[in-house]
């Protein structure tokens, strides 16, 4: 399945083209659809008024964390799959998105939690604690890191952590009524100053992915190996750990838990350009970004008063999900 | 006596017609079980806003305590007690078979998406017709079996096999959390809260009227589930031994998982989705038997005793707030199966 180099470039020249002009769809469609020179000029600040006004308040934010946000899910998944070598692995799966989810109930019914920032700290600090969490849970009395373990553990903890909150927010009516809101994902923030934090913590993601990827690709091969190749193991499992703590972590901070887009875009990766993660991430980020984007697009064309883009994306990943179980996968046994 | 445990029994009749091997440790490991969620069910009995003795349960359960008594044994807390019981077994035998057929921890009704669809049919019953509780039972049984077919429908390529099956029960789960979640963003906050408390899983209000129907369903499944055991250890030998063994394997795996689907229909039916017992209870019930094959009889004594322990705790724990008994079996179960993880897989 090794892809050759011309046509690693190609894939990721296209998505580039591809991400530019959603992007600019992005910013253009809407409820109240504007021109490409109104939003161009919107973007350099020669035109002012009510448009610019939507391009820059509204939907700037939200095409901006389309990108970031969909390229932090991407990635995430993309080292947990090859990390786990186990195609089911996501931030949804290992609990991360459950553990921001209970924090941020705890927020909600507790500290009673307003503000946006307090909600990104709340979401961090649930993600990375879960994370950790599920990598001591599952290195605990191991020989060696093992995957279905791993996974298992995952599950587990994110089935605790969302019956807590569901306890408490069934006990609490106001607390519902928020939860039920923030659980369903969006990227409408409508905040750019909280889009704009977010995205360094991104970047510093992204790079961290990029620094990791050879220690990943090498522990794909099998523990032993990775440690005859001059590898630490568990150093690079923690340190890919956090990495994908601090990027879905920070993501689902802003918008709410946003599903397969992390399954599904690494499958089409290792599909596209082979199974070394440092051609899939960057595969990851440009198509995950590609994908958040236009699921969001889609999202406000199909429905009156706009369908959440976490809704898009799972009506969206899991016909192709279907799909490549059906076809490409059917002859792997991934999980033993 | 420290091998004792290991010896195999061979259970037969002289002509031959009959005959079973059985593992000593899992006919002792069993009964263990299923006494301790006997006791656990006299002491469960006992519990409540007015604590009884012993000699109150004996008398009411014998006709001959006062009326007032009797009907708090027998009405109220008989009821909830048997249905733990039940569909906890119910529930433990069904994971079993999931597990075993799927040849995969991860296999369970949980996870080809039972539950999801289930809630489903709750949701739509509750918030777009506005059903009663006889509407909500039917539109449970109708979500989930609607899902688990079509998620059976897709995995299905010249036969089933255990990796996609699980893959695509994700998938369709994953579409189905996505509508359920724009069904409670779109309703109204009270109709919303009563079907996620639905969705939660709750033995509260259980009534002789709703736990007889169920208890029916439920055993009457798990008798199937135990006359097809047979067939479920010999595929367990992989689908080529056990076609050489003379077994027809795609049809003894369809009508294997048919029966274990209506096991979940069955319980969840009754009581909500109650997740975790079917994952849990055969994990818990093969370490505590150290085989790594079924353990139908184990499974479902587990399964019955993790959800009478999760009701009793759900119910008294945070009294006088009763809390759902699935939140409970989450905690419970989850905490069991990472001590276990921590412990050896």
């Amino acid at each position: 399945m090794n892809a050759s180099r011309g046509s690693r470039l190609l894939w990721l020249g296209l998505g580039l083209v591809v991400l530019l002009v959603a992007f600019m769809a992005s910013l253009g469609i809407g409820a109240k659809p504007l021109p490409m020179d109104v939003v161009i000029e919107s973007l350099f600040g020669t035109l002012r008024g009510p448009e610019a006004t939507i391009v820059l308040q509204s939907r700037l934010p939200r095409a901006l964390i389309g990108i970031f946000g969909g390229a932090a899910l991407g990635l995430s998944g993309a080292l947990m799959q090859t990390l786990t070598r186990n195609p089911l692995a996501d931030p949804g799966i290992i609990g991360v998105n459950a553990g921001a989810g209970l924090a941020v109930t705890l927020g909600f019914a507790f500290a009673g939690i307003t503000q946006p920032y307090s909600l990104f700290a709340y979401s961090f600090a649930g993600a990375l604690l879960t994370a950790l969490l599920v990598h001591l849970i599952s290195v605990k009395g191991a020989a060696r890191p093992d995957p279905l373990r791993f996974v298992l553990a995952g599950l587990t903890v994110g089935a605790m952590m969302s019956g807590i909150s569901s306890a408490i927010a069934l006990l609490q009516p106001h607390v519902f009524d928020r939860m039920r809101f923030w659980m369903a994902g969006s990227l409408d923030v409508g905040d750019l100053t909280l889009v704009l934090a977010a995205i360094p913590l991104i970047c510093v993601g992204c790079i961290l992915a990029l620094a990791l990827a050879r220690s990943v690709n090498a522990l794909e091969m099998g523990v032993d190996t990775a440690a005859l190749l001059g590898t630490t193991p568990v150093k690079t499992q923690a340190a890919t750990l956090l990495t994908v703590a601090l990027l879905s972590g920070t993501v689902t901070a802003v918008t709410g838990p946003i599903g397969f887009v992390g399954l599904m875009i690494p499958y089409i990766a290792r599909w596209a350009v082979g199974p070394d993660l440092r051609w899939m991430l960057p595969f990851s980020f440009l198509y995950a970004a590609i994908l958040l984007l236009c699921s969001d697009i889609a999202g406000r064309l199909i429905a009156v008063g706009e369908l959440r883009v976490s809704i898009v994306t799972a009506f969206l990943g899991a016909p192709v999900l279907i799909l490549l179980a059906r076809g490409r996968m059917a002859g792997r046994a991934a999980l033993r | 006596m420290t091998l004792l445990h290991r010896r195999t029994l061979l259970l037969g009749s002289l002509d031959g017609r009959f005959n079973a091997r059985v593992q000593l440790r899992h006919v002792i490991v069993s009964s263990l079980l299923m006494v301790s969620a006997l006791f656990l069910a006299v002491f469960a009995l006992q519990l409540g806003t007015l604590p009884l003795t012993l000699d109150d349960i004996v008398s009411a359960l014998t006709g001959r305590a006062a009326p007032r008594i009797t009907m708090i044994v027998v009405d109220w807390r008989l009821p909830r007690i048997t249905m733990a019981l039940v569909v906890g077994a119910a529930l433990g035998t069904s994971g079993a078979v999931f597990q075993s057929l799927i040849r995969n921890p991860l296999g369970s009704p949980d996870v080809i998406g039972f539950n999801t669809g289930a809630y489903t049919g709750v949701l739509v019953t509750i918030i777009v017709l506005r059903g009663d509780q006889i509407a909500i039972t039917l539109g449970a049984l109708g979500g989930g079996l609607a899902t688990a077919i079509v998620v059976y429908l897709l995995a299905w390529k010249e036969g089933i096999q255990g990796f996609r099956l699980i893959v695509i029960g994700i998938a369709v789960s994953a579409m189905l959390t996505a509508f359920n979640t724009w069904l409670v963003v779109t309703g109204g906050l009270e109709t919303v809260m009563s079907a996620a408390l639905w969705g939660a899983g709750s033995l509260n209000g259980m009534t002789w009227s709703r736990a007889v129907p169920s208890t029916v369903a439920c055993v009457a499944g798990m008798v199937l589930c135990f006359g097809l055991a047979r067939r479920a250890r010999i595929l367990e030998m992989g689908d080529d031994m056990a076609g050489a063994l003379g077994l027809a394997v795609t049809r003894a795996r369809l009508w294997l998982m048919v029966v274990a689907v209506m096991l979940v229909a069955a319980a969840t039916a009754s009581i909500g989705p109650v997740v975790f017992i079917a994952l849990a209870a055969p994990q818990i019930a093969q370490r505590l038997c150290r085989t790594r094959s079924m353990t139908l009889a184990a499974s479902s004594a587990t399964g019955a005793l993790l959800l009478l322990a999760a009701d009793a705790i759900a119910q008294h724990l945070f009294s006088p707030l009763s809390i759902p008994v699935g939140i409970v079996t989450v905690s419970v179960g989850g905490l069991y199966m990472l001590w276990l993880l921590m412990r050896d897989l």
